[in-house]
């Protein structure tokens, strides 16, 4: 289980988790839900167009996603309270993205193979070249979001102050979006479309159930992406049956037991007060 | 008129049957749609179309009729979405969000051990995208019966929906169910969208969803009209999409035809751009409670 192939893919999977539970934990943050599953889906299509071409996947994954982020970005509204239109914004970018998406396969006609590799992910048998582009694409998208921590956090929070600040919602929207899709290009072949979308959502949310304090909250989104993807490869593993099933299940149960503990600790707080 | 519509169209079944699905698909879409735009609820509208097609492919496995997989894979998540949502917005989402990653994993389990009994691929293809023109005449029926029971549905519920999209707290103190109501009108959604998904793909449900409802609610007054442009753009929609996928055949580069979902997809967004073009001339002075109509909160 830790030999020669297998090493290959407890490293990626690794990073690919820290990668999901660092943008994941924003994403939920920021109620970005939606977008975190229509970036890499939309992305996918982007692969479909890159095969018809005959060039490498992950310029048609970066262009898709890119282009999705930002246009998601650019039509969606600044103001907070205006979610709805945002959720509009970003369905539609998504259907247009996977309209063009089943252009492209109708035309090249021979990817139904692939599409299930791109949307459920091809985690075993990750060569050794493969590996070191998402390491470092690892690297830039952890620095992306440390760099800008601080004002991703503020005008999460705390929108109004951010505003007096000189901070740009939208703007932040926008930078976060792109470092969402930058990740989602290298990760999509590796892990899929839809594990990417599980691995951010369950494991943050889970996390923010638990703690409200913001650094805790982030630390424990990337252990727990990272318990769910070691769990998930070893019982995959043994069983042979798809990572994603593992990935998608234990998303949910970490949510459930994060929900559980908060309740389970309201109740104790409660004859205290 | 000969270059629009090729000779023969009318004539074709596959044609009429996708026709008369796309109507019904296109109206019930459209109206339900705008209670998903208002609701901001667009999210749970896309990720029931893709939770439904994941009990269609467990159902196959099961070896039941695929109607009765994805029926009760769409109640039973809109169930839980609503059950385990907070009524916040963005914890909505989320619950949302971890539904739906956990119907995928399903999904890839399922896929995975179809392709393992039957050796098929294209079935997450087929799930994705599927398509207009290869719907089986048995599943007609089907799709308009539970097309028009979510239409009656959200025409009972229309005031008390309504009511509590806009102002929940008030309909809450005025004593309705705002949670019970919530749950009916997700399960409506869930039925309509989830036939929708299965006759003609996740990608065109969704777009038939929200880009009507949207575009309509950016250029009508009142809820009602808002219904009926958007039943009316959708229907267009479709049905100019499925005459060019019809007309395509004789285009480059492959001579098989472009997805009908291509054509729909592009002349929703169309329809949506069109509609930000029109507003600010409407509206030139900013009043305080713009958009108040249409989106709460």
């Amino acid at each position: 289980m830790f030999t020669g192939l297998m090493l290959n893919t407890w490293i990626t999977a690794s990073i690919v988790a820290v990668i999901a539970g660092m943008t994941g934990f924003f994403a939920v943050l920021r109620g970005q839900t939606f977008a975190a599953h229509a970036i890499p889906n939309g992305a996918f299509a982007g692969a479909a167009g890159a095969s018809l071409l005959g060039i490498n996947v992950i310029w048609g994954l970066a262009v898709f996603a890119v282009g999705g982020a930002l246009g998601i970005g650019a039509l969606g509204s600044e103001q907070r309270g205006r979610k709805s239109r945002n959720d509009v914004v970003t369905a539609l970018a998504l259907v247009v993205m996977l309209g063009l998406g089943a252009l492209f396969v109708s035309i090249s006609s021979q990817y139904a193979e692939e599409t299930y590799a791109l949307l459920f992910g091809e985690v075993f048998g990750i060569s050794q070249g493969e590996v070191l582009p998402i390491a470092g694409l690892g690297i830039v998208a952890a620095v992306a979001i440390g760099v800008a921590f601080r004002p991703l956090m503020l005008t999460s929070a705390l929108p109004e102050v951010a505003a007096a600040r000189g901070l740009s919602t939208r703007r932040a929207d926008l930078y976060f979006l792109v470092v969402m899709a930058l990740a989602t290009s290298m990760t999509v072949p590796v892990v899929g479309a839809l594990l990417m979308f599980s691995l951010m959502i369950g494991p943050a949310a889970a996390a923010r159930s638990v703690t409200a304090r913001p650094g805790v909250a982030l630390a424990l989104s990337v252990a727990i992406a990272l318990a769910t993807v070691w769990f998930s490869i070893a019982l995959s593993y043994r069983t042979n049956w798809p990572l994603g099933f593992f990935v998608g299940v234990a998303g949910a149960v970490f949510y459930l037991l994060g929900q559980a503990a908060r309740g389970l600790g309201a109740s104790r707080a409660r004859p205290a007060q | 008129m000969h270059y629009l519509f090729e000779p023969g169209l009318f004539g074709s079944g596959p044609v009429r049957t996708a026709l008369l699905v796309g109507a019904v698909v296109a109206i019930t879409s459209g109206v339900i749609g705008v209670f998903t735009v208002i609701r901001g609820q667009s999210f749970a509208g896309h990720s029931l179309a893709d939770v439904a097609t994941t009990g269609g492919s467990g159902a196959f496995l099961v070896g039941i009729n695929q109607f009765w997989g994805f029926l009760i894979a769409g109640i039973a998540a809109a169930a839980l979405m609503e059950g385990i949502g907070v009524q916040r917005r963005r914890g909505r989402d989320v619950a949302t969000g971890v539904v739906l990653g956990a119907a995928l994993g399903a999904a890839a389990l399922f896929l995975y051990l179809d392709t393992q009994q039957t050796s098929t691929t294209g079935a997450s293809f087929t799930v994705l995208f599927g398509s207009i023109f290869v719907i089986s005449p048995e599943t007609v029926p089907a799709l308009i019966a539970s097309g028009i029971v979510a239409l009656i549905t959200v025409a009972v519920l229309a005031r008390v929906l309504l009511f509590t999209s806009l102002s929940p707290d008030l309909a809450r103190a005025r004593g309705v169910h705002v949670k019970v109501v919530g749950i009916i009108y997700l399960a409506a959604l869930a039925i309509s969208v989830s036939l929708a998904a299965v006759a003609i793909g996740a990608v065109l449900s969704t777009a038939l969803l929200i880009g009507p409802a949207a575009t309509a609610l950016r250029v009508a007054k009142s809820p009602v009209r808002a219904m009926a442009a958007s039943a009316l753009t959708g229907l267009a929609a479709t049905w100019l999409g499925i005459v060019l996928a019809y007309d395509s055949y004789d285009w480059p580069p492959y001579h098989h035809g472009w997805p009908v979902s291509f054509f729909v997809v592009a002349l929703v967004l169309v329809g949506y751009l069109l509609s930000y073009a029109r507003r600010p001339r409407r509206r030139a002075p900013r009043s305080p409670h713009e958009g108040a109509e249409c989106s709460p909160a």
